[in-house]
């Protein structure tokens, strides 16, 4: 059984209430961090931890923190990124929903060490019933001393409010998220500047998600050198899963990084393997975003070897025979399953999700699905699929936020992988009955 | 200051300089076409990424190439940047992307458009675009709106540059104009359906690159080319009074801001000398305003030797670029469906 720092008590009854959570040694790394450390202190130990953003680019957390400008008078904030859209993930709800005190201790405690005395929690819209979890939980927090003016009586004092976005995926980008809590149209900023300079308000600003606010706590606890005990090189500690699609045992699980791959998928302690004793088809291993691997590649790199549940094993390979971690959000896919389609839905995902703002992700993105939608219906050609190549290439790296990027690379990645499939698509439009009868259906609900 | 070098030539700029101005100081074919960014508009540009350039040299401290093309509006240049535009022919394609992405929606409408021949979407196209477009499907559609009395709105034509909603921000005291929806569905409009109703709200007829956004007191009164653009002021209270005006014979037709190269507003100019003051008796003539664009809007220039035989040159070089390009199409580059 690999270590468990986040999830430890997840099945202890009652772990969402402020008494059990406080029974298990809840806010210690509070009184821990404000009676005996320093800020900066911590945001060395952080730095030590190796700790990277779990959001999905897996930037070193310490090095982020530590480049929060600190003009005198000008105050910080601290906005924790649960907007959570990302198809494939749900880590971040099961961690809120199951210990909502987790994320309050971690964001009084990362404050502490960045100097907000104010700080968001903005969470995506069709989470309100988690929203009402975490305030619960932050009234208990103030109630209890934890929160509010002077805690512990250490002089620090920090106000910590939820902030319930619309819906909108692209509000899970840092600076979009920014303009949404300021009560704007969630359109990502163009950088620089970067959120660490002016960010809310044009105030220094550390956007963080919830996974790397909650491993702060044991960061703090324990030390940043024991966190960095667990994993392999540049990936350390624990990383929350969210495994979906055709495995025997869907579900949110923590792992120590540096895991194979194909024991995380087959092991009984994790995915339990495929269901109804099929064969794997393929993975999407990071969230929507990141390219699909085929089976034979999310299990071996190129070059032969075991690939790990790492930001590098995973990256091994670039995006050629490679992917990247991402958000953790781990889909798999059995041998019954079409590519094509599973490349609409993304598709018609991102078209949806755009902001509008820069040319090639607003007119790419709905391209991209009207074709998509053309193959599906039976309509496509050869050079359908090359057009699709065109055009996911005319997106990528031409955006001013990275969804551009996000509805590129799975489009490329599918051809790249699966352009057998895409063809006999187009050539033998007969194979694809059930798929139209599947777009039909769609169309009505 | 900075040294920077695009396309091969340098120049020395002040620090926080974008490398699209410093490309506009040095002049010539290497501008980048900008269709969104405004150098009059505060947080323009960015938006339409026409202006892409590639960095192979990032600075003279950290010479490393930036991976992807960058926004010429938004990026500053550093010490010993090295750039290229049209010295690249990754970059020339990889705009010519850009623009077909511009165009998808676009209803391509120019023959009822009061725009065209003044257009800078038509100029990109002209001179950065692909030669057909590989888009098959149905074009997104919206009501035509009138803002105010005197504005248009066709939102079919906009592509979104953001530039009125910068002038409706930046100029007038109050925003009511903005960008309703998201995506491909996003939208002009004024919340909702309320007029502009203020003194600078016909800038946005002079900002829009297209013809989103048109004055109603000219709209199919003639096509533009075959106006005379004349150069002229008034003593305005509300603004400089300084104005260009577009007769056709002897009847004023239409009032617009003075333009520079590059397409801006020189002075922003108020309503009531755009809208209201159509007599000749309303204005002091400076004389023949010189228009330096080669679309068809500078017809009235081509009587010089010189412009005509630059015209004819451009001409000859974009129907060469156009039978390249059919030798490539009939390989089956195109989706048989298109034909
Ligand atoms: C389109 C888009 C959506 C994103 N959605 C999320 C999200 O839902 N949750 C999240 O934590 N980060 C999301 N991110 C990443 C954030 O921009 C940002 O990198 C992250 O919150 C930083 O936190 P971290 O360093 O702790 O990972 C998204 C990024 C993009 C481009
Ligand atoms: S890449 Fe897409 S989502 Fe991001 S700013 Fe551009 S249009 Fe908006
Ligand atoms: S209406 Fe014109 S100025 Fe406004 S965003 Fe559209 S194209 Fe730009
Ligand atoms: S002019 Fe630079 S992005 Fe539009």
């Amino acid at each position: 059984m690999g270590k468990k720092l986040l999830l430890k008590h997840d099945n202890i009854p009652g772990i969402n209430t402020y008494e059990v959570y406080r029974q298990r040694g809840g806010y210690a790394s509070v009184e821990k961090a404000l009676k005996t450390m320093t800020p900066e202190v911590i945001v060395e130990e952080v730095k030590k931890s190796g700790l990277r953003g779990r959001g999905g680019a897996g930037f070193p957390t310490g090095m982020k923190w530590s480049f929060l400008a600190k003009p005198p008078g000008v105050p910080r904030y601290l906005v924790c990124n649960a907007d959570e859209s990302e198809p494939g993930t749900f880590k971040d709800r099961y961690l809120m929903e199951k210990i909502p005190h987790l994320l309050i201790e971690g964001m009084i405690t990362s404050s502490f060490a960045l100097g907000a005395n104010t700080s968001y929690i903005y969470i995506r819209g069709e989470y309100f019933y988690v929203a009402r979890v975490l305030e619960k939980a932050i009234e208990e927090a103030y109630a209890n001393g934890w929160l509010g003016e002077n805690i512990l009586g250490t002089g620090f004092s920090h106000h910590c409010y939820v902030q319930v976005g619309a819906g909108a995926y692209i509000c899970g980008e840092e600076t979009a998220l920014l303009e949404s809590l300021e009560g704007k149209r969630g359109n990502p900023r163009i950088k620089p500047p970067f959120p660490a300079v002016a960010g809310l308000w044009g105030c220094p600003t550390v956007v963080n998600n919830v996974e790397t606010i909650a491993a702060v706590v044991p960061i703090v606890n324990d030390g940043g050198d024991e966190y960095a005990k667990i994993g392999i090189g540049k990936s350390t500690g624990t990383k929350l899963i969210s495994a979906s699609g055709h495995i025997n045992k869907p579900g949110v699980y923590e792992i120590e990084l540096g895991i194979p791959v194909e024991e995380f998928i087959y092991s009984e302690q994790y995915c339990g393997g495929i269901r109804n004793g099929k064969k794997m088809k393929a993975v999407v291993a990071g969230g929507s975003s990141v390219p699909i691997l085929p089976a034979d590649l999310i299990l071996k790199t190129a070059k032969g070897e075991p690939r790990l549940m790492t930001y590098e094993s995973l990256g091994d390979g670039g995006f050629q025979t490679g992917t990247m971690l991402g958000s953790g959000g781990f889909i798999v896919m059995d041998e019954d399953t079409s590519i094509v389609k599973n490349l609409y839905t993304f598709a018609r995902f991102y078209h949806h999700e755009s902001c509008g703002q820069c040319s090639p992700c607003r007119e790419g993105t709905g391209w991209m699905e009207k074709i998509l939608h053309k193959i599906l219906d039976g309509h496509g050609t050869v050079a359908d699929v090359d057009l699709l190549w065109d055009i996911q290439s005319n997106i990528e790296g031409k955006t001013i936020c990275p969804l551009g990027e996000a509805a590129a690379w799975p489009v490329a990645a599918a051809i790249r992988h699966f352009r057998a499939e895409f063809e006999e698509y187009v050539k033998n439009p007969k194979s694809i009955k059930d798929v139209k009868h599947y777009y039909r259906l769609r169309e009505k609900v | 200051m900075a040294k920077v070098t695009i396309d091969g030539k340098t120049i020395e700029v002040p620090d926080g300089t974008t490398i699209l101005n410093a490309a506009r100081m040095i002049g010539g074919e290497i501008v980048p076409p900008a269709m969104c960014y405004y150098s009059k508009l505060k947080t323009s540009g960015g938006y339409c990424r026409t202006c892409i350039v590639k960095v192979t040299k990032g600075s003279e401290k950290d010479p490393r190439p930036m991976p992807k093309p960058v926004a010429s509006c938004r990026t500053t240049v550093m010490d010993g940047m090295e750039v290229q535009n049209i010295t690249s022919p990754d970059l020339l394609e990889a705009r010519a992307g850009v623009v077909e992405f511009l165009l998808v929606n676009h209803p391509l409408d120019c023959p009822v458009c009061d725009q065209a021949g003044e257009c800078h979407l038509q100029d990109l196209g002209y001179e950065n675009g692909k030669v057909k477009t590989r888009y098959e499907f149905k074009r997104r559609t919206f009501e035509m709106i009138d803002i105010g009395d005197k504005i248009k709105l066709h939102m079919n034509r906009c592509i979104l540059c953001y530039r009125c909603v910068k002038v409706s921000d930046q100029l007038t005291p109050y925003r009511v104009h903005g960008v309703l929806n998201r995506g491909e569905q996003a939208e002009i409009s004024t919340y909702i359906k309320n007029v502009i109703d203020n003194e600078f709200s016909g800038n946005v007829i002079d900002v829009c690159p297209v013809g989103a956004l048109t004055d109603k007191t000219f709209r199919f009164k003639s096509r533009v080319w075959f106006t005379k653009p004349v150069d002229a002021h008034r003593d305005c209270p509300t603004c400089s009074g300084k104005v260009r005006i577009w007769f056709k014979g002897a009847d004023v037709l239409r009032v617009t801001a003075r333009k520079d190269e590059y397409g801006e507003v020189v002075e922003w100019i108020c309503n009531n000398c755009r809208f209201d003051k159509k007599q000749v008796s309303d204005w002091t003539i400076e004389g023949p305003a010189h228009i330096s664009k080669h679309s068809v809007i500078s017809a009235n220039h081509y009587e010089t030797p010189f412009a005509l035989s630059a015209l004819k040159a451009d001409v000859k070089k974009q129907q060469k670029k156009l039978e390249g390009k059919k030798v490539e199409l009939g390989e089956g580059a195109l989706n048989p469906n298109n034909k």
